[in-house]
This record gives structure tokens, C-alpha cells and sequence, in this order.
């Protein structure tokens, strides 16, 4: 199988020093006069300090001896993750296309269905998926904006000419996560490494907070000239609880849960010191099921009674909006280079990974045939979990699965076994290349916006191909070089 | 500012003076078991901690005896004993942890790696080592908490609340060492009851009993500083209860979670603050031969009654409101 490596055009072997990529070179020069030791030791102090700064993630079920939930570090790697400016400027446009059609389409669905009308998208594909939320027919919400956050996770892998090419491989649009480990990993290095970022023009990330804050205030639905936003958690043993605490320190709006809120005449409610407040916006970090136990899930304590209600008379903004599902699920994935033709008549700028959708008869039998070729997928299902690859899967693992297509065809997407590209990393045995991925993250308000980069989540185990933190996947900084 | 928020900075600062006071008690005691005297009265020493903090059934129900090797690890790591300093510090980092958006990059990095460093020590043998130095290290670590909370927290409600905890706990963790050292003082084991002058053999016994109350609570030097006298058991008692310049004393304490009050308080008519205004005004008015006249014991039970209700009152005002 071909591989693409970040930083090298050709891996270093034995006496073989390989051959370095230019956007690499200064970082590479740097990195051979660093003593191995020294290196060993910023790690451990990198350790020490997200252990103090307290950059955990809470591990469901799991207790420790003393009896209070497991809190983990995911591992942070030195070596950064280099894109030169030009790559990073295309996938950015491609960004901005991508998330605008996604939005379009949400809106579309919920109003007058133009894509189906159109027979780009069979309408069961739409109407008979879990996602779809039927309460959200009809509903307006402020700048048709539905996924005001996305995090669009995007691959690189070899084409027939061994240049990397990057594909999306998953659109989040529920509650993406991990853009505080994007921060959190730049302060990071800055504290470790100083001299790395007098010596490379390193575009900075840490308007991040800002930006979403423009972008939740531009979604309130009050007339309000200065609205209140609020960060809805399930709670602190939520495994993102740090980064839910995180974004509302940094922008210095209050960070509530469920029983905080309440809803009166049609308006939400905070619970205060000083007696109930308005709330206008929630960004919230609570799944669409949680959100309301009069609409949805009735046992839930995670949100709140009457939201919906308010919701729909226009009275307070939640984002992302509720049913934004439907457009993230892998089923739907594969029509989304057909929205951005559709609903902004544009060639897609950044590419979708060819897909196989089972519930087609032809598509499931070409499934059926290579699974030891295919990475086979739940279309519901995320966080590297219901996941077959087919070249590092057993026998036995291929014939469970081979059985549970046959069972729901509908229910799995087939595609090719990506090469993800590599990048050197620090393991135990020293450097070694491991995959990589990307998420940027993507805010929409009245405008697109980001910051430049996103969160490189990396593979640990050698050869792995699952990069989630659940999954024992780390993080490295993402660098994007300024020309 | 939220009511949940409000109500994780109070518990969390109210743990953290907990844990700084378990300390102090101990502290004491392990002194205080160094000088020459009768088991009876060690084992009356080590009893008074556990009666102080309400907790002699809890612990007789896992020990026969009373040794000092117990008491101080039931004291310290037992986290089944919610007064344990290693529960307290766990407490207090948990709450601090549920509003961490709250608190100022300082104040949550010191909590955090207080519950971080205390795990370590326990494991590395320091109590067993030198428990002297290790309560020390809780005194500072608490110091600490109470220093980068004044020096970087905006002083807006969060703060008010963190206070208003601090000093709530304060003026109950001081009234229940003097009630105990104060009824211990009246028992067999030493001379007379107050105030009706003392036989000269208990007069060495008792110097090394009041220093070491008035060293539990820092108030040695400022006791010989503003009395410039040899060491009286009513002045003691006025220097803990009724001066309004000792930091550990009732009043001291009142006046701060007075002061804290007002500031959150938007409701001219709150019966919290009358009564918090109440109680504060009898100590300020108060005289320690009054006092004494009525007996220390049941001044304290009362006290203790009336700060406790002080501490509902502001949960059920500000803290826990119930749906409008």
C-alpha cells in the first residue's frame, strides 16, 4: 500500500537520513539538534502541567481507588503537524463551501424540501432517518443558521501519483468537540518551545473564543443589543466537561446545567443569586434527545421542560440548532458533494471519500465481496465505535459483520481502506510515523469564519488507523505556516 | 451570578477552611501528646478532637480504641469521615471543579493541585514521617487558596460568596474547639472551674493547655501582644470570642461574613440579614464576665445553633432558590 508521510517525501531508514518536505525542513533541522533526553523531559513536564491545569476527560463508569470518576490525560505529542499556507488556504474555501451547503440543506429540509423535490436525495433517505426531527418542520431560526459549529474531520491519503490528497471523511454537526485541546496544545508549545515560534510564522488560534462569542451573539433571536448567552453541560462528569468550562471561562458567559433553567410564558430562565434571568442564546453541549423531556427523551435532567417551546416561538436561540442530525449521519454523507451543486451550483472544492451505501443491492454486494479491502461503518454510529477495518480485522470479526450487513443493509456505509497519511511522533521507542487526522472547526453566525488550523488527532498504536481519544488516540498541535 | 455557582464557591471555600482547621486541631494535639502527662488526659485530648467535629460514634464503630495513630488517620485520610482533611480537600476540589469556569485560572490551578499533592503525600508516607510538618502544609495550602482567591478573583459576587463560606466555617470550627478545650478545662483533669482562682500545682498544667489553644488558632503571640499578661483563661475566652481584631475570633469571623452579606444582599426586609446582624450585634456588644456568667458551654451550644441557622438561611435565600 502507498503512504504519504507529513513530513518526509521519502521515511528515514537506518542509514538513510530520507528526504525532508520543504515546509518541514527548519522544523526538522531544529528537531535533530534537540537532545533526545531534553525532549523526553518536556514531555513529562507537558504531562505535569495537564495534570495541574486539569485538561482531563472523565471516563464513563470507570472509578479510581479512591472512589471519584477516572479523569485521563490524552496524550499530547511535541511534534507538531506543519500544512504550508497554500494547502491550508483551498481547504479553508473548501470549508466555507462545504458547511455553507450543509446549512443550506438543513434549512431546506426543515422548509420546502426543494432536494427532494428535485430526486437528489431519495426522501426516505430523509424522512424515514432518526435524526429527523419532525418538531423542527417549519420552524425559523435567526440567519437560517443550523450548525453553527461545525467540526469537519479531513483526511490525507495518497493518490495513484503518491501525492497527498485530503478528503472529509465525517461532518459533525451535533456537538463537535476537542477545539479545546486545539488551544490548549498551542499554549503548550509556546510554553515548551518559545524559540520554535520566533523561528516559524505560525498563524495564532487563540481568537477562537472570540469568534464563536461574535458567532453566538449573531444568532440571538432578541432584539436585544446585548443578549445572554449561556453554555448548557450535562455536567462535570460529562466526559468533554473541561472543555464546556473551558469555552465559557473564555468567554466569559456563565456555564449552566439542566436545573439552572426554566422556562415561564414561553421565555427560558436562568436561576440567580439575584432572582431569574433571561437567557437568549444556549450553546449548547447536551445531545437533541437530552435537550427537553417534554418533547424528547421524558426521563432526561440534562435540559430543560418547555424548551422547545420557546425555542419554536422564537424566544431563545439553542446551537446548533435541534436536528442537525440529519445531516452528519453517514447515510447522508455521501450526497453532500451534490448540495454544494445544488444549492450554490459549485464543483465541491475539498473531496468526499468514495462510499459504498449498502442499502443499494449493488453497492452491498461489492461490500459483501472485499470486506477485507473496506472500512465498513454504523451509519449512526461515532466516536470509532461499530467500526470494521477490514485489513486489521480477524475472520471471526469479518463474518459477525458479514452477518449484521446482510441483517440491515441499511444500516452500514462501505469505503475504501484510506492510507491515512502519518506524521512523526514520540513513542516509546522514540520517533516513529503515525496517522493523523484533522478537524477544523467551523463557525457560522451572519459569516463563515474559523481559525486557521483545527485539532490533529493521532494514532498512538502503530498502525492504527483510529485516531479517537476514546480509542487511545492523542493530539498535537496544528501548524499553519504563514508565507 | 447562577445560584448553583454561588453554591459550589461557598462549599468549596468552606471545605478548604475545614481542612485547614482539622489540621490545626491535630496539630495541636500531636504537640500537646509530646509534653509529660497522664494517659488519661492523652486519651482526653485525642477523644476532645473527635467530639469536636460530632464524630466519636463514627469512629468507635471502627476502632476499640483511642490511640493517636488512629484518631490522626481517621482524622486525615478516612474517606468515609466527611470532616477528614483528605475528604475535605476532595470536597473542596470537587466543587471548585463543578464551577472552574468561575474561578480565575489561579484559584482552580492551586485547588487542583492541593487535591493533586495531598493524593501524593499520603501515598509517599509524609503524615507517618513528620505529621507536624505535614499539617503545616495543609495550613499553607490553605493560605494559599485564601491568598490567590483575594488577589486575582474580580471582586463581584463569586468572591463575596468564597468569603461569606471562608468565614461561616471560621466562626463554627473556632466555637467548637473552645466549647471542647473550654469543657475540658472544667473536667477532673484540671484545676478549678473558671474564674474562681486557680490551686497553684495546676497552674503549670493549665499555661501549657491555653498555649495550646491559642496556638491552634495562631493567637499565642497576639494573645501576649494585646494583653501583655500571663496567660488567663478569660482572656483567652474574650481574645477568641469578643475582640473584633483577632482573625480567628467569633467576632472577627461575623464581621466578615456580615460585611460579605450586605454586599450580595439586594432585600432591605431579608431575615438573613437580620439575624446574621443580630447575632453579630451581641458579640460586638457583648462582655466575656456576661459571658461567663451564663456559662461557656451553653454560650457555645447557642452560638453554634445560631451559625449553623445562619448557613441554611443564606442556602435558602441565595443558594438553593426554590422554582418561582
Amino acid at each position: 500500500m502507498r503512504r504519504f508521510d507529513e513530513m518526509y517525501a521519502r521515511l528515514p531508514e537506518a542509514q538513510d537520513l530520507g528526504e525532508c518536505r520543504p515546509h518541514y525542513e527548519a522544523y526538522a533541522q531544529w528537531l535533530a539538534a534537540q537532545d533526545p533526553q531534553l525532549m523526553r523531559s518536556r514531555r513529562e513536564e507537558a504531562e505535569v502541567i495537564f495534570r495541574r491545569v486539569g485538561i482531563t476527560f472523565a471516563v464513563y463508569g470507570d472509578k479510581d481507588e479512591d472512589g471519584s470518576g477516572t479523569e485521563r490525560l490524552i496524550p499530547f505529542d511535541l511534534i507538531p503537524r506543519i500544512i504550508p499556507a497554500h494547502e491550508w488556504k483551498s481547504m479553508e474555501a473548501g470549508l466555507v463551501q462545504r458547511v455553507t451547503a450543509l446549512n443550506r440543506f438543513i434549512h431546506d429540509i426543515y422548509h420546502g424540501q426543494d432536494i427532494l423535490r428535485a430526486g437528489v436525495i431519495p426522501r426516505e433517505q430523509i424522512e424515514g432517518n432518526a435524526q429527523f426531527r419532525p418538531e423542527m418542520v417549519g420552524v425559523d431560526v435567526p440567519n437560517n443558521i443550523y450548525s453553527h459549529i461545525s467540526g469537519i474531520d479531513i483526511v490525507r491519503a495518497p493518490d495513484a501519483n503518491g501525492k497527498g490528497e485530503y478528503y472529509v471523511l465525517e461532518d459533525n454537526l451535533r456537538v463537535p468537540s476537542g477545539v479545546s485541546y486545539m488551544l490548549e496544545d498551542r499554549k503548550m508549545m509556546m510554553r515548551l518551545f518559545p524559540e520554535l515560534f520566533s523561528q516559524h510564522r505560525v498563524a495564532p488560534v487563540a481568537r477562537y473564543p472570540d469568534l464563536l462569542l461574535d458567532t453566538l451573539r449573531a444568532s440571538s433571536p432578541a432584539t436585544t443589543a446585548e443578549p445572554t448567552v449561556v453554555v448548557l453541560t450535562p455536567g462535570m462528569y460529562n466526559s468533554a466537561y473541561f472543555e464546556h468550562a473551558f469555552l465559557a471561562q473564555q468567554m466569559g458567559v456563565d456555564l449552566v446545567e439542566g436545573q439552572d433553567l426554566f422556562v415561564k410564558d414561553q421565555f427560558v430562565y436562568m436561576r440567580t443569586t439575584r432572582g431569574p434571568k433571561r437567557v437568549d442564546v444556549i450553546y449548547r453541549r447536551v445531545d437533541d434527545d437530552f435537550l427537553d423531556p417534554e418533547v424528547f427523551r421524558p426521563t432526561s435532567t440534562l435540559g430543560c421542560a418547555g424548551l422547545m417551546e420557546a425555542y419554536k416561538a422564537g424566544h431563545v436561540a439553542i446551537c446548533n440548532a435541534v436536528g442537525t442530525g440529519v445531516a452528519d449521519d453517514k447515510s447522508i454523507y455521501p450526497y453532500v458533494p451534490d448540495m454544494i451543486r445544488f444549492y450554490l451550483g459549485e464543483e465541491p472544492i475539498l473531496k468526499n471519500v468514495p462510499t459504498f451505501m449498502c442499502r443499494k443491492p449493488e453497492d452491498l454486494q461489492y461490500t459483501l465481496a472485499h470486506l477485507k479491502d473496506l472500512v465498513v461503518k454504523e451509519v449512526h454510529g461515532a466516536g470509532g465505535y461499530g467500526m470494521l477495518v477490514g485489513p486489521a480485522a480477524s475472520q471471526a470479526e469479518i463474518e459477525r459483520f458479514r452477518a449484521a450487513l446482510l441483517a440491515n443493509p441499511e444500516g452500514y456505509i462501505a469505503q475504501p481502506t484510506l492510507s491515512l497519511s502519518s506524521c512523526p511522533t514520540f513513542v516509546e521507542q522514540g520517533i516513529a510515523p503515525r496517522h493523523i487526522d484533522l478537524r477544523p472547526f467551523v463557525l457560522s453566525g451572519r459569516t463563515v469564519q474559523m481559525v486557521p488550523g483545527g485539532l490533529t488527532r493521532v494514532a498512538l498504536k502503530e498502525g492504527s488507523l483510529v485516531v479517537n481519544s476514546s480509542q487511545g488516540g492523542g493530539t498535537k498541535d496544528t501548524w499553519i505556516l504563514q508565507s | 451570578m447562577l445560584s448553583r455557582t454561588a453554591d459550589h464557591l461557598f462549599w468549596m471555600s468552606r471545605y478548604m477552611e475545614r481542612a485547614e482547621n482539622t489540621a490545626r486541631m491535630l496539630n495541636v494535639s500531636y504537640e500537646t501528646s509530646m509534653l509529660p502527662q497522664s494517659a488519661a488526659a492523652a486519651q482526653a485530648g485525642w477523644e476532645g478532637i473527635l467530639s469536636i467535629s460530632e464524630l466519636l460514634p463514627h469512629y468507635r464503630a471502627l476502632h476499640d480504641e483511642i490511640t493517636p495513630r488512629s484518631v490522626m488517620d481517621f482524622m486525615v485520610r478516612n474517606v468515609d469521615n466527611p470532616s477528614s482533611i483528605l475528604s475535605c480537600l476532595r470536597a473542596a476540589r470537587e466543587n471548585a471543579r463543578a464551577v472552574r469556569g468561575s474561578l480565575t485560572t489561579e484559584v482552580w490551578e492551586t485547588q487542583n493541585q492541593t487535591w493533586l499533592e495531598v493524593n501524593r503525600l499520603l501515598r509517599s508516607g509524609a503524615l507517618e514521617r513528620d505529621p507536624g510538618e505535614f499539617f503545616e502544609w495543609v495550613k499553607f495550602r490553605s493560605h494559599l487558596s485564601r491568598g490567590v482567591t483575594v488577589g486575582t478573583m474580580l471582586m463581584d459576587e463569586a468572591l463575596h460568596f468564597m468569603r461569606m463560606g471562608t468565614f461561616l466555617e471560621r466562626a463554627d470550627n473556632t466555637a467548637r474547639l473552645m466549647d471542647v478545650k473550654f469543657h475540658a478545662m472544667d473536667s477532673e483533669y484540671f484545676g478549678a472551674p473558671l474564674g474562681s482562682g486557680q490551686p497553684e500545682a495546676s497552674q503549670e498544667h493549665d499555661f501549657y493547655h491555653w498555649s495550646a489553644i491559642l496556638r491552634s488558632v495562631s493567637g499565642f503571640e497576639v494573645y501576649r501582644k494585646v494583653y501583655s499578661d500571663v496567660i488567663k483563661p478569660e482572656r483567652v475566652a474574650e481574645l477568641l470570642i469578643l475582640r473584633p481584631d483577632m482573625p480567628r475570633s467569633l467576632l472577627a469571623s461575623l464581621n466578615e461574613v456580615m460585611g460579605n452579606l450586605q454586599r450580595v444582599s439586594s432585600d432591605p426586609g431579608s431575615e438573613t440579614l437580620r439575624h446574621g446582624a443580630k447575632l453579630r450585634a451581641e458579640l460586638s456588644f457583648g462582655r466575656i464576665d456576661e459571658i461567663l456568667a451564663t456559662g461557656l458551654h451553653a454560650f457555645f451550644t447557642q452560638f453554634l445553633e445560631r451559625v449553623n441557622s445562619l448557613g441554611g438561611r443564606i442556602s435558602r435565600e441565595f443558594l438553593l432558590p426554590q422554582v418561582v
